[in-house]
């Protein structure tokens, strides 16, 4: 049946991951009293998508792995009465990029979750986790600041509210204490007058951007912009808003000119760091014009006022 | 088909000597239907478990950091990256592997049959991965779109063929399926007749 014989080839013993001690619990309360002793010698273990590279990199060697993938409850997508939404700790990316309530209330994380990974890893990965794990060329952690999303770390002694500006603190670094799990982000009720879009540039489709955008404005009847939120990622050492390219944006009228006006300001705004793939002019480049074609596409696509 | 003993007592040794203080579980799942039951290294990968100790060497292993999608497999009918999971993980799920694809008989699956007739393959390391990425696409889609099927290739990495007799072999499968399943109906219809 294709299956080889295993007298015939010894198994192989070597394995990628350093050692550690395994717990599944079976509640969050278990998984939290756990965190509470180990503290900085744990990781949370979700989807994995991150985690279990990065220890196979050895880059990340935690002595106890704590797997919440067991833990009912934590999947749950819930449309509260003012239309916002709060997605569970195990909500996984191809959960949400399927979900009804999600595309219905929250277009712009419907319209995020087809540039996350490929779906074999995003079957896999959760939402939140890649928020937790807060890469900067990860889309979610953009998506968080674009629509000022807010997250709930949950500990064994109590739980608190952290705003979404003041969640990414640094490289893969956020403001979740060593005993906290990230249990619910709530995104706020998408308004009627709210456009967005997200946009790329990857070296393939499904690969961390080089820069990216996550693009949201608010367009009152006279075409005149009250709200704007420029979220970029792969463009700092977290994801991050351009304030000063919001500013030229509010009480602008939502056209080719303002947009270019803010593509202006994100190049000499932004310094991205270089990397193999891109040098930081290029990504520069990149940003200012996915600034215009974000902006752009805002506007032609997603919950246009009819 | 279970653990040999072999497989048994190299990770006994690996329990007492390697591990290091680390955690050892007992796992039990499903590959391809039959019922598994392995104590392995709780550090080890759910690709680790089925090549090294269910010793199904078809699932097999490029990057080992979920860019490549040679180690796809399903995993109670999703595709996943066997390689981005830890054996634990996998605890009470049905896996499916290459080697799941034929029929017990040896009849290809209609995805490796249309590989075949498509050149779908060269040195064909990548194609257990592209494989079960396409049965993910055909058991969900089963008239996908030329651009649905590339989009979910784009995870699968080839270094040989270009790509285009990967993605004309997925084509051509959806057609081998689309040919059973009129058979199928037409013998449905003939014993519908008759009764």
């Amino acid at each position: 049946m294709g299956a080889t014989d295993p007298s015939s080839r010894p198994p192989r013993t070597d394995v990628k991951a350093p050692p550690f001690t395994y717990h599944r619990p079976d509640t969050l309360d278990a998984a939290l009293s756990l965190l509470a002793e180990h503290g900085d010698d744990a990781k949370i273990l979700a989807g994995g998508q991150s985690l279990i590279p990065l220890m196979g990199l050895r880059m990340g060697r935690p002595d106890h792995i704590i797997d919440i993938g067991r833990i009912p409850g934590l999947s749950d997508i819930t449309v509260h009465d003012d239309r916002s939404v709060t997605l569970g700790a195990l909500v996984r990316h191809e959960q949400a990029n399927t979900s009804a309530d999600v595309a219905e209330h929250q277009p712009l994380i419907a319209a995020t979750m087809p540039w996350v990974a490929h779906r074999a890893i995003r079957t896999r990965g959760t939402v939140l986790g890649s928020i937790a794990h807060g890469d900067p060329a990860a889309e979610m952690p953009a998506v968080v600041l674009a629509t000022g999303a807010t997250l709930v770390a949950t500990s064994a002694s109590g739980r608190r509210e952290i705003a979404a500006r003041d969640f990414f603190e640094g490289y893969l670094d956020t403001a979740l204490r060593a005993d906290e799990i990230l249990t619910e982000v709530t995104f706020p009720a998408w308004p009627s007058d709210a456009v967005g879009s997200v946009v790329e540039v990857a070296r393939r489709h499904g690969d961390y951007a080089l820069v990216g955008l996550v693009a949201r404005l608010e367009i009152d009847a006279g075409d005149i912009i009250t709200n704007a939120a420029l979220a970029f990622f792969g463009a700092a050492s977290t994801a991050i808003r351009v304030p000063t390219a919001e500013d030229i944006l509010l009480g602008a009228r939502a056209n080719a000119k303002t947009f270019a006006s803010a593509a202006q300001i994100v190049a000499s705004e932004l310094n991205p760091p270089a990397d193999i793939h891109g040098t930081t002019a290029y990504r520069k480049h990149l940003a200012s014009t996915l600034t215009r074609q974000g902006l752009e596409a805002a506007v032609a696509t997603i919950g246009v006022p009819s | 088909m279970s653990a040999s003993p072999q497989t048994a007592e190299s990770n006994a040794r690996l329990a007492s000597e390697e591990t290091a203080g680390g955690s050892v579980i007992d796992l039990a799942f499903t590959v391809n239907g039959a019922a598994q039951q392995v104590r392995v290294e709780a550090r080890r990968t759910l690709s680790d478990v089925i090549r090294e100790d269910i010793a199904l060497t078809g699932t097999h292993l490029g990057c080992e950091h979920g860019v490549c999608g040679a180690c796809t497999v399903l995993v109670d009918g999703q595709p996943a990256r066997s390689c981005l999971m830890l054996a634990g993980q996998a605890e009470g799920s049905e896996v499916t592997t290459i080697e799941g694809l034929a029929r017990p008989d040896g009849t290809l699956h209609p995805i490796q049959q249309a590989m075949m007739d498509a050149h779908g393959f060269q040195c064909a390391f990548c194609s257990p991965g592209f494989l079960m990425s396409a049965v993910a696409l055909l058991d969900e889609n089963p008239e996908p779109t030329n651009a649905e099927i590339r989009e979910e290739l784009s995870g699968n990495l080839c270094r040989c063929t270009g790509y285009q007799s990967i993605i004309a072999g997925v084509e051509r499968a959806v057609e081998i399926m689309r040919s059973d399943d009129a058979d199928t109906k037409t013998d449905d219809d003939a014993e519908g007749a008759t009764s």
